[in-house]
C-alpha cells in the first residue's frame, strides 16, 4: 500500500515546524527520512501515525486520508515505531507486544492462538523471545527497541514509520533490524541519523532541512558532498562502499562548517 | 503482513547470544505472577470468600460480640425475612440497622477507591497519583464544610453534608479539566499539577470558611472530611453509593485496554488506534463521580487508593483488566478490617479511618518502594 505526503504543513505556536513537504514511499519501498536535529523529520511521522494533525495537506494512506479515517481503522493500516516508548509501568515484554494487537482487539477481548503465534515469532524475529517474561523497565535501551519494533510488527500493517528505531542498538542488532525492514515487505518510512546506514537500508531518501524538503531521490542522487555541507554543514568524503558499490560518507573530526 | 525475513530471524536468534538463549526462561513465578486467567478466576473466587467472611465477622464485632455463626444467622433472617426470637430484638438491630450497612460500605468505598487509584495512576501515568490528586477530596471537604457552616441544602436533611460534599467534588472536577485542558487536549502531567494546586486552593478556602466560622462544629467536620469515616453510614445512602460504585467498576473493568494503551504514553496510543485526549475525558467523568460519591459518605481516607494498586500490580502484573478484578476485592477487604480496627481499639471513641490506612499504607508503601524487581515507573 503507498503511503503519500501531500503539500504537508505542520505550525504549532506560530512555528512552523515542516513546510509543504511531499513525499512518496511506493508500496513496498523503505523510505529513509534524514535531516539535521530540528528539521522536522519527526512531525511529519506524527502526522502518520495520527499523534498530530497536520496544519494543512493530506497524508494518504492508499487511496485514503488518514485523518478521515477512524483511528483505529488507521492504526490497522499503519504502525508506529515512536521515540516516546516510555512505558511507566512493570509490563512483561510479552504483554507490550501483545499490545501491537489493540487495534484489532475489542474491549479485553484476548488473544486467539494465532495472535498469541504472532507475537511470539516477532519476539524470536527480533531476538527478544528470551525476555518474553521480563519487565520492560529492566530492558536495556536497545533491548526495549527491539520490544517496540515487535510491537509495531504484531500490528499487521501494511506501512510502517519508524522513528530512529536505531539509535540504542548495537551495531550487531542495526543490520538485523534494518535487513528485517527491507525483507518484510512492507512499505517503510523510517527516519534514521546514521547516512550510512540510511544509504544501505533505503531504497530512497528525503533530505529535510528547517521543515522543507531540500532533496530526495536514491541515496546515490541525493548523499553528494555538497548536500551534506549544505544541510549539516560538515564536508563528507563520498566513497563507494568496498562491497555493494553503494555510496558512505567519511567524516574527520575537524570536518565542520 | 508480518515480516517473513527467515534469514534475518535464525540468524538473530541463533549464535547473537547462545548463553541467554538456552537459559530456561525467567518464570512467571519469580515475579510472583499469576499469568493465566485460570489462577486469576481462582484468585478472585478466594478473596471474594475472604471478603464474605470479613463482613460476617467485622459486622460481629463492637461493644456487642456476635459470633460469625449467630452474625450470619441474623443476617439470613433479615435477607429472607425470617423470624428472630424477641429477646434477640436488640442484637438484631445493631447487627442490622447498625453495623451491616456500615461495613458494608466500607467494603464498597475500599473497592472504590482501589479501582479508582488504578485508573488513575493510568491515565494519568504517575505512579504516585491517587484518587484525590485530581482535587476531588478538597472540593468535596469545601462544600461539605460550607453546607455545614450555612446550614444550606437543609431540606435534604441529613443527607445535606454529602450533597454539599458532591456538589463540591464535581465543581472540583469541573475547574481542574477546565484550567488543564488546551485546545482540547488533556495532557496528563498538566492534569496533575493543576489538581494539586487546585487542591491547595481549595484546603485555603476550607480554612478561610472555618476561620470566619461561628461554631466549632465545622472544625470537627474538617477532621471528619480529611481523615474520613464510616460513622454515619445508614442503610439510606447505601443504594446510591452501591449503584454507583459497582457500575464504575464494571465500566473501568471494560477499560483495561484503554488504560494498558493510555499507560504506555499518547503518541504510542495514538500509534495503536486510541485517541488519548478522547479516553481520558471520559475517564475523567468517570473517576470524579464516583470519587465525589465516595467522598460524599466516607471522607477522603488516604492511601488506600495509592497503596492498593501497587500491591495488586505486584502480584497479578501490570495489565490492568487483571489488576481491575482483582484490585477491588483486595481494597474492599482492607478497608472492612481498616474500619473495625477504628470502631474498636480505642472503644467507645472512634479513630479516623486516614490515621490506621496512614499507619498501615506508609510501612507497605515504603517498603514496596525498597523492593528489588519492582519499579513503580521509575529505575
Amino acid at each position: 500500500m503507498d503511503l503519500k505526503l501531500d503539500e504537508l504543513s505542520v505550525v504549532t505556536d506560530g512555528k512552523s515546524l515542516v513546510r509543504g513537504l511531499s513525499l512518496d514511499v511506493p508500496d513496498g519501498q523503505v523510505v529513509g527520512l534524514v535531516g539535521p536535529n530540528g528539521s522536522g523529520k519527526s512531525t511529519a511521522l506524527r502526522c502518520v501515525y495520527r499523534a498530530l494533525r497536520p496544519s494543512s495537506g493530506t497524508v494518504w494512506v492508499g487511496e485514503q486520508d488518514v485523518t478521515r479515517l477512524p483511528m483505529r481503522h488507521s492504526a490497522q493500516t499503519v504502525a508506529a515505531m515512536t521515540q516516546d516508548g516510555g512505558v511507566e509501568f512493570d509490563f512483561t515484554v510479552e504483554e507490550v507486544v501483545a499490545l501491537g494487537r489493540a487495534p484489532h482487539l475489542r474491549g479485553n477481548q484476548a488473544l486467539s492462538g494465532r495472535e498469541r503465534g504472532l507475537c511470539e515469532r516477532a519476539m524470536e524475529q527480533l531476538d527478544i523471545g528470551h525476555l518474553a517474561h521480563r519487565g520492560v523497565l529492566t530492558l536495556s535501551g536497545g533491548e526495549r527497541q527491539r520490544v517496540l519494533l515487535a510491537r509495531a510488527l504484531v500490528q499487521e500493517a501494511k506501512i510502517l514509520v519508524l522513528d530512529e528505531p536505531t539509535n540504542h542498538l548495537d551495531v550487531r542488532h542495526q543490520i538485523d533490524l534494518l535487513s528485517l525492514l527491507r525483507g518484510s515487505g512492507l512499505t517503510v518510512l523510517v527516519v534514521l541519523h546514521d547516512l550510512n546506514l540510511a544509504a544501505a537500508a533505503c531504497d530512497r531518501l528525503g533530505v529535510l532541512s528547517q521543515g522543507r524538503l531540500v532533496a530526495s531521490g536514491t541515496p546515490a542522487e541525493v548523499l553528494t558532498t555538497q548536500l551534506i555541507l549544505d544541510t549539516f554543514g560538515v564536508r563528507a568524503s563520498v566513497v563507494p562502499h568496498p562491497l555493494t558499490g553503494g555510496p558512505q560518507l567519511l567524516y574527520a573530526l575537524n570536518s565542520t562548517r | 503482513m508480518p515480516p517473513s525475513s527467515t534469514s534475518v530471524s535464525s540468524a538473530a536468534g541463533g549464535a547473537a547470544e547462545p548463553a541467554e538463549a538456552s537459559t530456561p526462561r525467567p518464570a512467571a513465578a519469580v515475579r510472583g505472577r499469576l499469568a493465566s486467567r485460570k489462577a486469576l478466576l481462582l484468585t478472585c473466587l478466594v478473596m471474594a470468600a475472604v471478603l464474605l467472611v470479613s463482613v460476617v465477622v467485622a459486622i460481629g464485632l463492637g461493644p456487642t460480640v456476635v459470633t460469625p455463626g449467630e452474625t450470619a444467622r441474623h443476617l439470613w433472617a433479615a435477607l429472607t425475612g425470617g423470624r428472630v426470637g424477641a429477646d434477640e430484638a436488640t442484637t438484631y438491630q445493631i447487627i442490622w440497622q447498625i453495623r451491616t450497612p456500615r461495613v458494608l460500605l466500607a467494603a464498597l468505598v475500599g473497592a472504590g477507591l482501589s479501582a479508582i487509584g488504578v485508573a488513575i495512576q493510568a491515565m494519568v501515568r504517575n505512579a504516585l497519583a491517587d484518587p484525590f490528586v485530581l482535587g476531588v477530596s478538597s472540593g468535596a471537604s469545601v462544600g461539605a464544610v460550607w453546607v455545614t457552616v450555612t446550614g444550606g441544602l437543609a431540606a435534604l436533611g441529613i443527607y445535606a453534608v454529602s450533597v454539599g460534599a458532591f456538589i463540591g467534588a464535581l465543581v472540583a472536577s469541573l475547574l481542574v479539566y477546565a484550567a488543564s485542558s488546551s485546545r482540547g487536549a488533556l495532557s496528563p502531567l498538566r492534569l496533575v499539577l493543576t489538581g494539586v494546586a487546585m487542591s491547595l486552593g481549595f484546603q485555603a478556602v476550607m480554612s478561610l470558611i472555618i476561620y470566619f466560622a461561628p461554631d466549632s462544629e465545622a472544625t470537627s467536620m474538617v477532621l471528619y472530611w480529611t481523615m474520613g469515616s464510616f460513622g454515619a453510614a445508614t442503610w439510606g445512602a447505601l443504594p446510591v453509593v452501591s449503584v454507583v460504585v459497582i457500575a464504575g467498576l464494571a465500566v473501568l473493568y471494560r477499560y483495561g485496554r484503554v488504560l494498558d494503551v493510555l499507560s504506555l504514553g499518547d503518541e504510542t496510543a495514538a500509534s495503536l488506534g486510541f485517541d488519548p485526549d478522547r479516553h481520558r475525558k471520559v475517564l475523567l467523568v468517570l473517576v470524579s463521580l464516583v470519587t465525589g460519591v465516595m467522598v460524599a459518605v466516607s471522607g477522603a481516607i488516604a492511601f488506600v487508593g495509592l497503596v492498593m494498586p501497587h500491591v495488586v500490580r505486584m502480584v497479578v502484573g501490570a495489565t490492568h483488566a487483571r489488576v481491575l478484578a482483582v484490585a477491588p476485592l483486595v481494597g474492599a477487604i482492607f478497608m472492612v478490617w481498616v474500619d473495625l480496627a477504628a470502631r474498636t481499639l480505642v472503644a467507645p471513641r472512634e479513630l479516623p479511618l486516614g490515621i490506621i490506612t496512614a499507619l498501615v499504607g506508609v510501612p507497605i508503601f515504603i517498603a514496596l518502594l525498597r523492593r528489588r524487581g519492582y519499579t513503580f515507573g521509575g529505575r
